[in-house]
């Protein structure tokens, strides 16, 4: 049984690996503005939303739609801290306020301070709204969401976060240098060593004993209670921790973005995450990635042509004009939530052996209807 | 004579206005197996309620080893509209009302009518959770694994429960797909787990065929001494009230009706009445 589960445990390393090396490989290969880099970028850090919404509505069973606002505190703090304070005191980017923030901090320290800012508003919120169940919560977190944008674009908080302006010139992606040196580093390899970092840590967490706990909480409340666990406390601990894995994720976007507007962070966010998370099966880690890398390369990539005059080889462009690509894309998710209803993954996790067994079941199926 | 582990003073539990637990005072000793019993709608379930602080009863003390964990009066709106007794009696108390997690981290552990079991999980997972709340570990040491050691104790003890209770050949099977006689094991392993003094059963044998209720009468009597613990159940069938308690309350429309061996209970004319009717010819 231990011997399994260690070689279980290798194989699993070895395939990150692989992955890794990949991302490396085409880093150095391949031209810097290849729409593969803006796939796998964006993929990544929507995997690490799409998990960190799992563990609250997948393995805790709270309906929360509360993503948008938390990766919006995480962008601003982000860009706030990481923006050099040569950049802040010109008229670059504050031009109708004077920046109040008069400091700069490396990367690292920024995208942790992005976790821990969205991680004590979660709390604060968390305090009044998770005493309400279903879609109450779902309403109140949504809400909460959009005041947090709103109290953003505020003119008063404008020395802060620059009101309604953009922010930029913050470190981001093309920015990236490796510690204490001016050697730049891959930048779809950093995002992806900070995901695989985070979403080690919430698996890490769900295998726990209080990964345990919120299972039990999603199962059943009354039982998780009569076994000694406190709903509240334990809800709020999913709450925080998954929130502070949101600001990271929307530190990231920001560095993706290369701009932080609170515009960007509407509730249509939140709605695509919730999707990606569907997609992929509620309460499977793995899934949430494989549908967020999936839901990235149709709508930036695969499904461009539509918008573009020219798909699969098809020269329309009376049919395939801007905006069709919407309309296509819509019918598919429809045609997954129907048909898909338990998503990709269902609520299992992607496996060897599972992979094994699917793949030989095929091969069976296909001999016996010979 | 062993000294008193669980006592209920004068608990009243009253919805709007219906009074579903009328002034019940009743009490369990150390090593004792009892039984609280009356025909549907009684109250049972309601009293087990206030005693795991589902409830907060509306009236009453519920003490546990000698100490009060739980005590309420009827304020505000309440106050006008108590239709129990006694209702200055804890007026000068201090109200408790501790959660359900609070009351069973003090030794009280319960099952349920309806089955609850971890449904997405395996029996080992249903057992290994309900040791969550003995956990020292935070959340850090829990996530990057510093705290491995008690973790391992966890399994550890997870595993000798699961093969005393015979479940151990089940432990990878889903909780819900176990037959359901072994469900009820296995809730009742799970109570285990949490390491209680007392053990409340709420109709353990409900669904249960002669021949299984018989076999689950000997496992409470077993899980009893070896694990010292004190029962208190509501059931259902006469055959196991009869065979392993020491003592019956009876319980009728919230209020109790009597109390006593199950020798005396039955021979009670008025717990007959309860359960058959009375003539209104005589």
């Amino acid at each position: 049984m231990d011997r399994e589960r260690r070689n279980h445990l290798i194989r699993l390393f070895a395939a990150i690996a692989i992955v890794y090396g990949l991302v490396a490989v085409l880093e150095f290969t391949l031209r810097p503005t290849s729409i593969v880099f803006t796939v796998l970028r964006k993929g990544a850090i929507y995997s690490l939303v799409a998990v960190s919404m799992n563990l609250l509505n997948g393995f805790t069973g709270l309906f929360s739609l509360g993503q948008a606002g938390f990766m919006l505190l995480g962008a601003y703090t982000y860009a706030i801290l990481t923006m050099p304070t040569s950049v802040k005191e010109s008229e670059r980017v504050y031009k109708y306020y004077d920046a109040l923030v008069r400091f700069d901090t490396g990367v690292v320290v920024g995208l942790i301070a992005a976790g821990l800012v969205a991680a004590l508003f979660a709390f604060l919120i968390g305090l009044p709204v998770l005493r309400l169940k279903s879609d109450y919560l779902a309403i109140a977190t949504l809400g909460f969401a959009e005041i947090i944008r709103a109290v953003c674009q505020w003119d008063v908080l404008g020395p802060i976060t620059n009101g309604a302006n953009l922010l930029r010139e913050f470190k981001d992606l093309s920015r990236i240098t490796l510690p204490f040196s001016d050697i730049p580093f891959p930048p779809t390899l950093f995002v992806f060593i900070v995901v695989g970092i985070c979403i080690l840590l919430i698996v890490l967490l769900i295998n726990s004993t209080y990964g345990r706990a919120f299972k039990a909480i999603r199962d059943d409340e009354t039982a998780a209670e009569a076994m000694g666990i406190n709903l509240f406390r334990h809800k709020e601990l999913s709450f925080v921790i998954s929130s502070f894995f949101a600001g990271v994720s929307g530190a990231l976007l920001a560095m993706f973005q290369y701009t932080v507007q609170a515009q960007q962070f509407r509730t249509v966010l939140t709605y695509e995450i919730l999707l990606i998370v569907v997609i992929g099966g509620i309460g499977s880690i793995s899934g949430s990635c494989i549908a967020s890398f999936l839901y990235i390369a149709l709508s930036e990539w695969w499904l461009r042509g539509l918008d573009m005059g020219t798909f699969l080889g098809i020269h329309a462009p009376d049919l395939f004009r801007s905006g069709f690509r919407r309309l296509v894309f819509s019918v598919i998710i429809m045609v997954i939530v129907l048909f898909f209803s338990r998503g990709i993954m269902g609520d299992k996790e992607l496996s060897f052996e599972r992979m094994r067994s699917w793949v030989s079941g095929r091969i069976r199926r296909k001999e016996g209807a010979r | 004579m062993s000294r008193t582990l669980l006592s209920l003073e004068h608990v009243t539990m009253q919805f709007g206005g219906v009074v579903a637990v009328n002034d019940l005072s009743m009490h369990v000793d150390e090593g004792e197996i009892v039984a609280l019993i009356g025909p549907n709608g009684a109250g049972k379930t309601t009293a087990f309620n206030c005693i795991t602080g589902v409830y907060e009863p509306t009236n009453g003390r519920i003490s546990f080893e000698d100490k009060a964990i739980i005590s309420n009066h009827p304020s505000g709106r309440m106050k006008r509209t108590y239709g129990g007794v006694e209702p200055e009696l804890f007026a000068s108390e201090k109200v408790l009302s501790p959660t359900p997690d609070e009351i069973t981290r003090l030794g009280i552990a319960r099952t349920f009518q309806n089955i609850r079991l971890f449904r997405s999980m395996d029996v080992f997972d249903n057992v290994l959770t309900a040791m969550h709340l003995r956990s020292r570990a935070n959340v850090f040491s829990s996530v990057l694994r510093l705290s491995h050691r008690e973790e391992k104790a966890m399994r550890d003890e997870t595993e000798k429960l699961l093969k005393e209770q015979g479940l151990w050949k089940h432990r990878g099977d889903k909780a819900t797909s176990l037959p359901y006689g072994y469900q009820r094991r296995l809730e009742i392993a799970r109570a285990l787990a949490t390491k209680p003094r007392l053990l409340l059963l709420d109709e353990p044998a409900a669904g249960m065929n002669p021949q299984e209720t018989l076999e689950l009468a000997a496992f409470i009597r077993e899980i009893k001494e070896k694990y010292s613990l004190t029962v208190l159940m509501i059931e259902h069938h006469m055959d196991l009230v009869m065979g392993i308690s020491d003592r019956v309350y009876v319980l009728d429309f919230g209020s109790l009706i009597a109390e006593g061996t199950p020798e005396e209970i039955q021979g009670n004319q008025r717990v007959i009445d309860a359960y058959l009717g009375v003539s209104e010819d005589v």
